[in-house]
């Protein structure tokens, strides 16, 4: 009876979300299989719907900025994700430690996720330049033989950028694992030290696995980022040197905007949203068969 | 039983505890015999959890010493103190089976693997948990999940356990079930048990003796039944019992060489009331409960007087008579098969014997 | 016997001393290195945090002279505002020379605007998905969320080509769009969590009380959001004042907003850098995020917890 009249149709409700049916239908839906329809077109400047196949697919995996690109975020991604995490989570098991200017440790800890990642590149940038931040400043203090200038190489540009992603990054994941930590029952600390375990061995083996919840929202909030990364890269290293810490969201905007080819740009955007996809795929069916699992019981 | 023989198992020692400025414990002193089941009751906020928390060593005392078992475990650790404990929301470690749980703290402590498995089997026998050895918390109810945890401090072998309000978060079934339970458990084990609650029908159940708090001090510690018929203040006197006693405010006088109970035009003499100390005469409060006034049963008793029933409450077993005396709510207990009518005017007669005086100022027993 | 009377010596208050006192009162504490140590782990994460924003505050205090001398991390010798001043008014980017206030008022008309909006249709949105949801009300909502963890880069070249049509790209009212559809996931998701944890009763005595759609949502839910609106909005403004891509992409060269001017002035490279003047800019265009997440404090962290929390 109940269900009847909620679930009827109305109108008001109907028309009060017209921009949320037009944001998902228009954009989410429409929007990107207009997307993946001209990654099969030889579009240039503008769409075209010459269809071409796998062309622009095939031009795409034979295109070494793209490779580098993929090369990086892997790269990229496995690295900040992981010393996020790990860096992320001692902050907030030692800020769990009654520890005295908890506040101010706080601040200090979050206000870089305050700001623009812009501000953050361009930070970075002036930090490690060669002829400003670090390695003048211990080239004056003396030590002449001092060399730490990643920018300027292609091999370590990526590790700044890794860096530059914690800085910016860590806050949050300290301030989500510590809201968890602390949701932690009370007396499940208590237990553990009647039952005489250590206080390492109760945050790995019992409370750890109890914040789940915690580490899954801190993951998926980095991932979205990582995939993301845009504005990082443009304001640290714009790539380079040369096409070194190319990224695919950097190479996407290009091709549209610098190299004006819109199909195989929005070949290399399906190639984004294809791991995405299955993720999202997979935690579905994760919570899919939990539910079922739970209704099961019940 | 030998208890007393056997000594004190735990003692409390002039304990305080401080938070900042605020005193939440004051200078207690508790001794507990050996084998013997004390309850810590009290309302919430009497310090009655932190007064267990710290016996367990899980917070630091402001002054004062503990004892358990002649040993000094002031500064020891949990562990190290030979007790084993069970809270309220069960604290079972939400990852692992019941058999983990059981096992981990032996595990860390480096006992011998068969010793492990002998103690569980002992622990799940007692209680009856074999069938859920495999499980995972979150698939058992909610006495299973007790059950468990009073396990996990049963496998520890210690002599003492604390319970802190273990069956609070239970229906009033599943509540009374496990009270028994945890009776025979006692029976069976001749522990100390130490036991935590604000629930008065756990503690006059449960209890060899009951310790009362309030605000941070013990107001009394006795055996349930004299704490229940002589209590020593005015807060245990309401405290237990349900229905509550009734209290008459009025004044103590004295007439020719019998002292009496004066309210209004109500006036009860006291000559079979045992007085604490020297009477004096002044303001007092009268308390007697429900259950020792009888309801027109004719003129045997040292006092009785007429009243009207104002209101009915059938309970079942039996039933609850509101009426007014001296102007002041009275409740009388009677059985079902002798309930009056609404507005019938019935006598009321009781033995000032089973009464309680207590000063109107102090609150104290007079 | 009692234990008492096995340890009958009286508590000595002096706990240091060796000879078989027994234990009394609290536990000495003594600084365990564990301690020290967690301190010290803090106080290093603390300056990993805070040397770099020390660095451009110093720097950008600086004359250039100074600068060259290479003391990065020594204060100002002779502290000068000018840097700021020029960052503001005469920063060039290419073969403008205006400084960032143009972007300042950009992201200002940005950000507003964008902020309203959005946060109208979303409490809208989660009111509705909340009480009222019709057939395909919650297979709209999934579209929605999935749109929260969509790469940019794939709805972004529609979107050009759909405001292109309409003639709104490159324009303030095409900015303003694109970040209401952006927002919309995460404060559809906010608002939604937000009625759903209040009592159904509330909505179903009003609709006793014969109030329709409008009157609940105005009446009786907008006065009750208030906590997760000032969530939101702290979100938004933060989240759209520091936002890049879309700004360079559909703002339009005269709406750039402060993010990108930034970029321009910092990363174009003619002539000298000023570096002073660029640590300035840079300062400045961080500002206001930063007055918001020290103005708010804890509602800024409960505003990411929030944003983080999946459906």
């Amino acid at each position: 009876m109940q269900r009847s009249w909620r679930r009827r149709f109305h109108l008001p409700a109907v028309i009060g979300t017209i921009p949320m049916i037009l944001v998902a239908v228009g954009v989410f839906v429409i929007g990107i299989g207009f997307s993946v329809l001209w990654s099969f077109t030889s579009s240039k400047l503008f769409p075209t719907y010459d269809f071409v196949g796998l062309a622009q697919y095939r031009r795409l995996w034979a295109d070494s900025r793209w490779l580098v690109s993929v090369n990086n975020i892997w790269f990229f991604g496995l690295m900040s994700i992981s010393c996020n995490m790990v860096f992320g989570y001692l902050l907030a098991v030692f800020m769990d430690q009654r520890i005295r200017q908890e506040d101010l440790f706080r601040s200090i800890f979050l206000y870089p996720f305050a700001m623009s990642l812009i501000v953050t590149g361009l930070v970075w940038q002036w930090v490690l330049d060669p002829n400003l931040g670090l390695q003048a400043a211990m080239r004056n203090l003396g030590w002449s033989s001092f060399s730490f200038a990643p920018l300027v190489d292609a091999n370590t540009a990526i590790y700044a950028l890794v860096v530059a992603g914690i800085w910016q990054g860590s806050g949050v994941t300290m301030a989500i694992l510590l809201a968890g930590l602390r949701g932690v029952d009370e007396e499940i600390w208590k237990a553990a030290r009647v039952d005489g375990i250590p206080t390492w061995r109760t945050h790995l083996s019992i409370v750890a696995p109890m914040m789940k919840g915690a580490f899954a929202t801190a993951f998926v909030l980095q991932c979205v980022g990582v995939v993301r990364v845009y504005d990082l890269v443009i304001a640290m290293t714009g790539g380079g040197p040369g096409i070194a810490t190319s990224m695919p969201a950097v190479y996407v905007i290009q091709l549209i905007t610098v190299r004006q080819n819109v199909g195989q740009g929005m070949a290399a955007a399906t190639m984004m949203l294809l791991p995405v996809l299955v993720v999202l795929a997979f935690s579905g069916l994760v919570l899919w068969r939990r539910n079922r699992r739970q209704e099961a019981r019940v | 039983m030998d208890m007393a023989q056997n000594g004190t198992s735990v003692s409390i020692q002039d304990l305080s505890l401080n938070f900042g400025a605020v005193s939440v414990l004051k200078t207690l002193n508790l001794d507990v015999a050996q084998g013997e089941f004390v309850v810590l009751l009290g309302p919430s906020g009497c310090g009655k959890s932190t007064l267990l928390n710290c016996v367990a060593g899980l917070l630091d005392i402001s002054e004062g010493r503990i004892f358990i078992k002649g040993k000094n475990v002031t500064w020891e650790e949990p562990k190290d103190r030979g007790i084993g404990m069970v809270f309220q929301s069960y604290a079972l470690y939400p990852q692992m089976t019941v058999e983990k749980n059981l096992s981990f703290g032996l595990r860390v402590a480096g006992l011998p693997r068969d010793e492990i498995v002998k103690r569980i089997a002992r622990a799940a026998e007692i209680l009856q948990i074999e069938p859920l050895l495999q499980r995972k918390p979150s698939a058992l109810s909610g006495g299973q999940r007790q059950r468990v945890a009073i396990g996990r401090a049963l496998v520890r072998d210690v002599d003492v356990f604390l319970f802190d309000e273990p069956l609070s978060n239970l229906d009033a079934k599943l509540r009374s079930e496990l009270r028994v339970e945890i009776k025979l458990l006692h029976r069976k084990l001749q522990n100390t048990m130490i036991y935590v609650t604000h629930d008065q029908i756990e503690a006059m159940t449960l209890a060899d003796r009951i310790a009362v708090m309030k605000g941070g001090v013990i107001q009394q510690l006795d055996a349930p039944q004299t704490i229940y018929n002589r209590p020593v203040n005015r807060f245990v006197a309401g405290f237990l019992g349900s229905p509550a006693m009734n209290f008459v405010e009025g004044r103590l006088e004295k007439h020719g060489d019998g002292w009496s109970f004066v309210a209004e035009d109500l006036k009860i003499p006291l000559g079979t009331y045992q007085f604490d100390g020297q009477p004096e005469a002044g303001p007092a409060v009268f308390g007697i409960r429900p259950e020792h006034v009888s309801l027109n049963s004719g003129t045997g008793w040292p006092f009785s007087t007429s009243a009207n029933v104002e209101v009915v409450e059938p309970m079942g077993s039996d039933t609850l008579v509101w009426l007014k005396l001296a102007q002041q709510k009275f409740s009388v207990r009677v059985t079902s098969e002798r309930t009056p009518q609404n507005d019938e005017a019935v006598t009321l007669g009781f033995d000032p014997m089973r009464a309680s005086l207590f000063d109107a100022e102090t609150g104290g027993r007079i | 016997m009692t234990a008492a009377q096995i340890t009958a010596i009286q508590p000595v208050q002096d706990a240091q001393d060796q000879t078989g006192v027994a234990p009394f009162g609290p536990k000495p504490r003594h600084v365990s290195p564990g301690r020290i140590g967690i301190y010290v782990f803090l106080v290093i994460a603390a300056l990993f945090f805070l040397i770099p924003v020390y660095i451009m505050i110093v720097t950008s205090l600086k004359g250039m002279p100074e600068i060259r001398l290479g003391h990065l991390f020594s204060l100002p010798a002779e502290p000068t505002f000018q840097p700021w001043a020029d960052a503001w008014l005469h920063a060039c980017t290419g073969r403008d020379c205006n400084g960032l206030s143009p972007g300042f008022y950009n992201s200002l008309k940005i950000t507003v605007p964008s902020v309203i909006i959005s946060i109208i249709c979303a409490s809208i949105n989660g009111y509705a998905l909340t009480f009222w949801p019709y057939k395909g009300a919650n297979l709209l909502f999934g579209l929605l969320v999935f749109g929260a963890f969509v790469p940019y880069q794939v709805v972004i070249y529609p979107l050009i080509i759909g405001l292109s049509s309409v003639g709104l790209f490159a324009t303030l009212p095409g900015i303003i769009i694109v970040h209401t559809i952006f927002g919309m996931p995460i404060l559809t998701l906010l608002f939604r969590n937000f009625y759903a944890a209040l009592p159904v009763e509330l909505f179903k005595a009003a609709r006793v009380d014969g109030a329709g759609f409008w009157r609940i949502f105005f009446s009786i839910m907008l006065p009750m959001s208030v906590p997760i609106t000032v969530v939101a909005i702290i979100l938004q403004v933060t989240g759209i004042w520091n936002d890049f891509l879309f700004g360079i992409v559909f703002a339009g060269r005269s709406n750039w907003p402060m993010t990108v001017q930034l970029n321009n002035i910092v990363n174009t490279t003619t002539g000298v850098r000023e570096y002073n003047v660029n640590m300035a800019a840079t300062i400045l265009t961080a500002a206001v995020p930063l007055i918001i997440y020290f103005v708010s404090g804890r509602w800024f962290v409960r505003g990411i917890a929030a944003g983080a929390v999946k459906g």
